[in-house]
């Protein structure tokens, strides 16, 4: 709350675009530790969450009085007009102040209190239980085991306690893919298709530079596709574009190379990078906040964005994935860089198309519980949660629900 | 005339027809004068039956002996038949070439056809004008039916009967009609009950260079006015096409003549831009390198959305003139028979909730565009396939159809009819058994007789069986005057139409079924609760009755 200089403004407008009569509301605006709440003089509150800030703005001072506008990272853009400019001034500092936590522990869901006791508490952490759906999956099997390698997280430490593997892949195997993989993040189970018997796996870009090889790697991947009862061959996709890969073994990474591998066929699926999508985003807001634009305008800012060409490219490799399982019976290893973004978009996404279940409400917070918060992804960094660095954030989970989103459509 | 005489080949066996989202299918091809048709060999029910009459273009490609006609349809289809033998596949080509072109309208289908159903409304009454007339007149004295273009002598393109103001006679009427472009004098297209005011329509004054006036024509529109107030001309030109227009005798109202009303030009395209437009269109719906950049530079250049756009700004200028400001407004453009109707039909469609009614939405169609004048039978010539040289073809229909789809989308409540009666008028508009699009005018009309000789498309739609296919399950009935959103992010493409033969709806229908289902089921229960609670209210008497002394 020391945050906090103005409690209480009285007297404030809201713009409202949507008005009809394209009046302004007047009303009281509030201060508190985690909102911002304005009543209007017909009684409706707008309640706007300081973590959903992503910019604050004062314009030119107004005959009206001063104008305070706030962009939130969830597209809503708010504008007040506050009579007096100290009141404006304190709003401005405390909102940016308020809007960048520092510290896990000041975030909203830490004070957040809906009066349940302890037991209930427990009981809502329990409700999605991933052991549940990979038996529901089924694994265990003849092929696949649960491997006890990262229970303490000392093999990965972005990955889950519970990992599924080869029956054949020993533990030797495990260790020596895990430090030939960036981060660690080995090749692990995400989805097993149990009519087809074959697997969706992920990881992270092998640490293979120009030449170097890793014998336990190309074991582990061949215990992948011997895992595959159907099919000799396995597809292995980079989900980046082909530029990057191989720019990046010049630090070192880079991708598989099909001669070490025996049995397993190369793609590349190009889905840009979490910067490109940064600014495509920003570029598509920029866009849609335009009035008063011509269709042509926005159709080529649009296109200019790129944006609906990245949400195709997701979408794309998905399906890739989903017939490389159904039509052609092949076992997939998915990865990008690091393994957390563009790869839990596609093995979702994929397995979404794959499976019903997951196309039910319980299933899809399974889905979303699975591959994207146990795998890792940085959700705290990519929403900008934090005050941390500003290239860390991107729309990758954002642009998954669009994918969602299209197929409902 | 014998159509046997244009049919080279009556008949090819072993043809292969593939047609978009069926698996290809071996049959018998079949031509009549007026049908193309394949049974399927397997078991001979009749995969295909195409009119003539929706041929827009054919392609021929020969591999070896085995020939391949690609036939494109106004409806945006493409069909392929594979014929064995290259002498049936050309003599199939230009058979299907002749029946597809015939010059005089009298040999088209509708002059042929015989309803397999039991008509019971004759469509071709069901709009008359006096009816139409009558709907409002208990509002209002100050409008009269004129009979002046009983033998379409004061103006062509115009019905027999039309509405003007009690006070103006017919000699005055046919005066206005030599200063007004085609005889097309100013008339009522619409009255606001709400506030008496009203939407006039015309052809453009002809001033010419001399600045010409008519006297009578200040008169009729003035007599449009109450006393001290102002209307408003909205003029679908740009001023300087207007200016320019006056050296081909044409022009605009001057306002030294015409002080009582204001004059805005709100520039709506026509003819050939609008065909080229579709044809862009449509390529691009139809480009299969599936790459995002290429269909969205695509769909931008061809420059309908930007169209709609227009269309409906306008259209809503034109409701908040009579709705907001409360002041009459006269509509024209050059000639006052292709975007005066688009802008008075949509703004009638804003204003009044009965033209989002089915009966209501065809009265429209009847006044707006059959008895206006829409030369139909020019602008549906030829489709977005067409590659013979164009004169007066272009879609206008088709984009008033798409500017209704985009508010019945940003309304989903306010409408009785479905996407699917809109496609169905379209598909009518173009080829037809029924003769209700046939002729430019209801001169044409008579002539040809077609209330004597063919159907009425209304007396098919209007039957219970087929109005069910078309009837929005959402609607519900409101007073509203309705004002959609002209911005670009709220005018997507109409997919129903354009994307139609590119990608299945399977989907996207059965969820439809299943809300229709959803609603019935709803509705259902709803009546089994009202019966209950008046079971229980009757019980709940009789119980006070036997409790009292």
């Amino acid at each position: 709350m020391e945050h906090i200089r103005t409690t209480k403004v009285e007297q404030v407008k809201l713009l409202d675009r949507f008005s009809t009569s394209n009046k302004s509301l007047t009303g009281t605006l509030y201060l508190t530790a985690t909102h911002l709440l304005f009543i209007d003089s017909h009684q409706k509150e707008t309640w706007i969450l300081h973590h959903h800030i992503a910019s604050v703005e004062k314009l030119a001072l107004t005959t009206s009085g001063c104008p305070l506008v706030i962009q939130c990272k969830n597209f809503r853009t708010v504008h007040f007009i506050v009579p007096r400019e100290r009141d404006c001034h304190d709003i401005y500092n405390s909102l940016l102040q308020l809007s960048k936590q520092a510290k896990y522990e000041d975030l909203y869901a830490f004070s957040y209190n809906p009066k349940q006791n302890d037991s209930e508490r427990l009981q809502g952490w329990q409700l999605i239980d991933l052991a549940e759906e990979y038996k529901r999956m089924g694994v265990p099997n003849s092929h696949w085991q649960l491997s006890d390698a990262n229970r303490d997280y000392k093999i990965c430490e972005t990955y889950p306690r519970e990992l599924y593997v080869p029956r054949i892949a020993s533990k030797p195997i495990i260790v020596g893919s895990s430090k030939f993989r960036s981060k660690g993040r080995f090749p692990v189970l995400s989805y097993y298709h149990q009519d087809k018997e074959a697997a969706i796996c992920r990881c992270s870009q092998p640490l293979s530079g120009f030449s170097a090889r890793c014998l336990e790697d190309e074991h582990l991947l061949q215990a992948i596709s011997k895992a595959n009862p159907v099919n000799r061959y396995m597809y292995v996709m980079d989900t980046r574009p082909k530029l990057n890969a191989m720019a990046n073994r010049a630090a070192g990474k880079g991708y598989e190379n099909e001669d070490n591998y025996s049995n397993i066929r190369f793609q590349f699926v190009g889905i840009e990078n979490i910067h490109v999508m940064r600014s495509s985003l920003q570029k598509l807001l920029e866009v849609n906040g335009t009035k008063g634009l011509s269709v042509n305008d926005f159709y080529s800012g649009l296109e200019s964005s790129g944006w609906l060409r990245h949400i195709k490219a997701v979408m794309d490799a998905a399906i890739f994935l989903a017939k490389a399982i159904t039509v052609e019976n092949a076992s997939v290893l998915v990865h990008c860089s690091d393994g957390w973004d563009r790869t839990s978009q596609v093995c979702s996404l994929g397995s979404l198309l794959l499976d019903s279940y997951y196309r039910t409400i319980k299933g899809f917070m399974v889905l979303i519980e699975k591959d994207w918060i146990s795998f890792g992804h940085k959700f705290s960094e990519r929403c900008g949660q934090l005050d941390g660095d500003p290239k860390e954030v991107s729309p990758v989970f954002t642009q998954f629900l669009e994918c969602v989103w299209h197929l409902t459509e | 005339m014998e159509f046997a005489e244009l049919i080279k080949t009556p008949r090819v066996d072993n043809v292969v027809l593939h047609r978009p989202f069926y698996p290809a299918v071996e049959g018998t091809l079949c031509l009549t004068g007026h049908h193309l048709i394949l049974s399927s060999r397997q078991d001979n029910t009749e995969e295909l039956w195409l009119l003539h009459s929706n041929i827009d273009a054919i392609d021929k490609r020969f591999v070896g002996s085995l020939g391949t006609i690609i036939i494109k349809c106004k409806d945006f289809r493409i069909i392929q038949l594979d014929i064995p033998g290259m002498e049936e596949c050309l003599n199939i080509a230009s058979s299907i070439e002749a029946l597809s072109t015939l010059d005089s309208i009298t040999l088209m289908y509708p002059f042929f056809y015989r309803p397999m159903f039991e008509v019971i409304e004759d469509g071709w009454h069901s709009f008359l004008p006096e009816q139409e007339f009558e709907l409002f007149s208990s509002a209002t004295s100050e409008w009269r039916l004129s009979y002046v273009n009983k033998e379409f002598a004061v103006c062509p393109s115009y019905p027999p009967i039309v509405t003007v103001p009690k006070s103006i006679d017919d000699e005055t009427l046919r005066k206005v009609a030599t200063f007004r472009h085609g005889g097309r004098f100013p008339i009522l297209s619409y009255y606001h009950k709400k506030n008496g005011m009203v939407i006039m329509r015309s052809g453009q004054p002809l001033t010419g260079t001399n600045g010409r006036r008519c006297k009578e024509d200040e008169k009729l529109i003035n007599a449009t006015l109450r006393a001290g107030k102002r209307g408003y001309i909205i003029d679908t030109r740009s001023l300087n096409v207007a200016q320019q227009a006056r050296a081909k005798g044409g022009g605009f109202e001057q306002e030294a003549h015409y002080p009582q009303w204001r004059r805005i030009h709100k520039s709506i395209e026509r003819y050939h831009i609008l065909q080229e437009s579709l044809i862009k269109l449509v390529e691009a719906c139809n480009d299969q390198t599936h790459n995002m950049d290429r269909w969205l530079s695509k769909l931008e250049a061809s420059n309908w959305l930007t169209h709609i756009k227009e269309i409906l700004t306008t259209a809503c200028l034109a409701a908040q003139c009579i709705d907001r400001e409360g002041a009459s407004i006269l509509i024209h453009g050059t000639e006052g028979t292709d975007s005066t109707l688009q802008v008075t039909s949509l703004a009638q469609i804003i204003l009044e909730p009965r033209s989002r009614t089915i009966r209501g939405f065809e009265a429209l169609i009847e006044r707006e565009w059959l008895q206006a004048g829409h030369p139909f039978q020019q602008r549906c010539a030829q489709s977005a396939y067409c590659n013979t040289k164009q004169k007066w073809e272009a879609p206008v229909f088709l984009l008033f159809l798409d500017c209704v789809w985009q508010i019945l989308r940003q309304f989903p409540c306010s409408f009785e009819f479905n996407e699917n009666f809109l496609i169905m008028l379209f598909e009518h508009a173009y080829a037809s058994q029924f003769g209700t699009f046939l002729g430019n005018n209801e001169s044409e009309r008579c002539k040809l007789k077609l209330q004597q000789k063919t159907m009425s498309l209304w007396s098919w739609v209007n039957q219970p069986s087929e109005l069910s296919k078309f009837t929005n399950p959402l609607f519900e009935a409101n007073n509203l005057v309705i004002w959609p959103s002209v911005a670009p992010q709220s005018l997507p493409l109409w997919e129903g139409i354009f994307l139609r033969w590119n990608r299945s709806s399977k989907y996207l229908d059965e969820a439809y079924e299943e809300m229709v289902n959803i609603i019935e089921y709803n509705k259902e229960l709803q009546a089994k609760v009202n019966i209950l609670r008046r079971q229980l209210a009757e019980l709940e008497t009789e119980d006070g009755m036997q409790e009292s002394p």
